[in-house]
């Protein structure tokens, strides 16, 4: 696995992390609430997991995860989108998790041992994720307001994984390949996002201490 | 999705302990309330083990008749303290004796 590709993944789970907990507070059922903020808190601390890994022991994982700029940060376009709408949000949440779970699963046969160990790791965490966006999946599918988020969302959700992954996700989700959304490119949607994500970083004098 | 029924949970905190009744979840369904009962009751390692009960299952008994006072049939309707003095007063009495 290179390196590019592990800090696309680190990138994904901070970004996605940060914009699900947008909905902290104000998700349509109190219970969600609390789920979907955790679970946003998780993908965050897989990010800060790779980011350690990348980092080495000498390394700062602050540094890489809030010190780039936005240009050079390696997240799909996907996660990205600043959605508004639950229906979008969910839909986002499920395609991630199926496209996340197939490149979870490739990284655990990773030749580096410490990369395959890491997401063995991860994914024990994640087993719980995928039983809540299957949960929403499961009784949101027939209802036509989730199908177009789906749809609209799925040349996005391509853009997650590498060309080689694609056919697995096709056939997870059930909906034919289309032109994907690539990974390297990003959506004016970041800039603002990196703003606020980097503010409190940007703010303090180098060197200060949490 | 309103008006969904409530389910209690109750949790385990350790292996061998009994389950406590912990709190409630309000969920459309039994897959819904798992998920949310394991994030609000189990996923920081507070619980081993959840029991989820829809509150319609639980048969509710709160009414008691008493119009006899009948409070001697408890083991608290006595008081032994001062037959337990007495008794430790003559122990004390014959051991010194």
């Amino acid at each position: 696995m290179n390196e590019q590709a592990l800090l696309g993944l680190a990138d994904d789970e901070l970004v996605l992390g940060w914009r699900d907990s947008e909905w902290t507070g104000i998700a349509p059922l109190l219970e969600e609430d609390v789920a979907f903020s955790s679970i946003a808190q998780n993908e965050i601390g897989h990010a800060r997991a790779v980011y350690e890994l990348l980092a080495g022991p000498d390394g700062n994982a602050d540094a890489l995860a809030f010190d780039r700029n936005p240009d050079e940060y390696r997240c799909a376009p996907l996660v990205e989108l600043h959605l508004l709408e639950w229906a979008h949000t969910i839909a986002r949440r499920w395609l991630y998790e199926v496209a996340d779970e197939i490149r979870i699963t490739a990284l655990m046969d990773d030749s580096d041992p410490a990369v395959a160990g890491l997401a063995a790791k991860i994914d024990r965490e994640e087993a719980y994720h995928r039983m809540h966006a299957e949960m929403w999946h499961e009784r949101l599918r027939d209802e036509p307001r989730f199908q177009k988020a789906v749809e609209e969302l799925w040349p996005y959700a391509l853009g997650v994984l590498p060309a080689e992954l694609r056919g697995a996700l096709v056939s997870r989700v059930g909906l034919s390949e289309v032109e994907a959304i690539e990974r390297g490119t990003h959506t004016d949607e970041l800039a603002p996002l990196w703003e606020e994500m980097t503010m409190v970083r940007r703010s303090a004098p180098a060197g200060a201490q949490w | 999705m309103n008006e969904h029924p409530v389910w209690e949970v109750f949790r385990k905190e350790k292996r061998g302990a009994a389950f406590e009744h912990a709190g409630s979840v309000v969920a459309p369904d039994a897959d819904f309330a798992e998920a949310w009962a394991r994030e609000q009751y189990g996923r920081r390692g507070e619980s081993v083990a959840l029991w989820l009960v829809p509150r319609g299952a639980i048969r509710d008994v709160e009414d008691w008749a008493d119009e006899f006072d009948l409070k001697y049939r408890r083991v608290d309707g006595y008081s032994i303290k001062a037959r337990l003095k007495e008794a430790r007063e003559r122990a004390g009495t014959a051991g010194a004796g």
